[in-house]
């Protein structure tokens, strides 16, 4: 970890958080999760192709991630608003969370935010006592799929930190 | 940690005797492809993948696997169900092209009438459809999919590794060859 604006790595306490997840108001976080491993998804912005992709493709695998008992988030700098015409023509029904203002804050405080303002494309998985277990930075217009926040949570569940819902 | 890193994705279900094969058994190179029949760029991808086995016959074969993103495409999964039960009959190629060449009538009701058009029963297939007889393989190929790293559709492996140029004829052809050569 010599760059100071890395992204966070495994063993780190997970900065908490309370980012807008719906439009009536209701803000979440990490911290609300305890007890579950978590899956922060941070991704440059709605409605470029490859977000689309990435988005709608952890709602398909939703099931798997289910066997985990694990909670998915996205979070990108992206309004609410955009965030739920999104969510609807994707058919994503997990929390897109909008890092909106002060803009970029959370993804800052990963290690995720980028000079072009936006969020990189991230993943972070949190353990359920709120550590980071596994993270992973990845190029802008990869997708990254699902295969590496799947054998994260695997690697908990092999160690007893995680029990199979 | 801090550099993105470009991650080649490798296929971890090997290619079995249940899987729907196309082209020379025997064949050096097998691409393996995770499709979604309602994708629109699958069914970009089905007449270049079918003119690369008709140019590189006996070098390459074709796999393919269901991968529907359901909350996108809302007929995917019913498609896919559909050209398993051909599968079961052993005729899942014929229903697979006619999916691919009809990407915008997989509706039940045009699903049914392909189905009577390539000469098979429509009433059990599409009960088979409605009481998701086939969604458990259907299942396992998607979850199979997602743990080797498919990030989209189509994904194509070849020789268990992810392709990730494009789908034009030449790019395909390219990536046999280099694959045929190693």
């Amino acid at each position: 970890m010599t760059d100071p604006n890395g992204l966070i790595g495994p063993g780190r306490p997970a900065p908490d958080f309370a980012l807008p997840a719906t439009p009536d108001g209701r803000r979440t976080g990490v911290r609300e999760y305890r007890g579950r491993p978590v899956v922060l998804a941070f991704y440059p912005a709605d409605w470029s192709p490859v977000c689309g992709d990435q988005m709608a493709l952890y709602q398909a695998a939703m099931p798997e991630f289910d066997q985990y008992r694990a909670a998915v988030l996205g979070i990108s700098v992206d309004s609410l608003w955009s965030h739920r015409a999104f969510a609807e023509d994707q058919g994503v029904g997990f929390p897109l969370l909008a890092d909106f203002e002060p803009k970029g804050e959370v993804a800052r405080a990963y290690g995720a935010y980028t000079r072009s303002g936006e969020a990189a494309r991230a993943l972070v998985v949190v353990d359920p006592d709120g550590a980071v277990a596994w993270s992973q930075l990845y190029p802008p217009e990869v997708n990254p799929g699902a295969d590496g926040i799947l054998d994260a949570l695997e690697r908990m569940r092999a160690s007893g930190e995680v029990r199979v819902g | 940690m801090t550099t993105p890193l470009q991650v080649t994705a490798r296929l971890r279900t090997p290619v079995t005797g249940s899987d729907h094969v196309r082209g020379a058994a025997d064949a050096p190179v097998t691409i393996v492809e995770y499709g979604d029949f309602q994708c629109h760029y699958c069914g970009a991808a089905y007449p270049n993948l079918t003119e690369l086995l008709r140019q590189r016959e006996g070098t390459v074969r074709l796999v393919y696997r269901y991968f529907p993103i359901a909350n996108v495409h809302p007929y995917a999964e019913s498609a896919a169900e559909a050209a398993e039960a051909a599968g079961v009959r052993g005729r899942f190629w014929e229903m697979h092209d006619w999916l691919y060449e009809h990407q915008d009538q997989l509706d039940p009701v045009h699903l049914s009438l392909g189905v009577e058009q390539l000469g098979m029963p429509p009433d059990d297939i599409d009960a088979e459809v409605e009481r998701h007889a086939h969604a458990d393989r259907v299942r396992r190929d998607f979850v199979g999919g997602i743990r080797s790293g498919v990030n989209g559709t189509p994904t194509l492996f070849v020789n268990d590794a992810r392709h990730d140029g494009g789908y034009a004829l030449p790019d395909l052809l390219a990536a046999v060859d280099a694959a045929a050569d190693t």
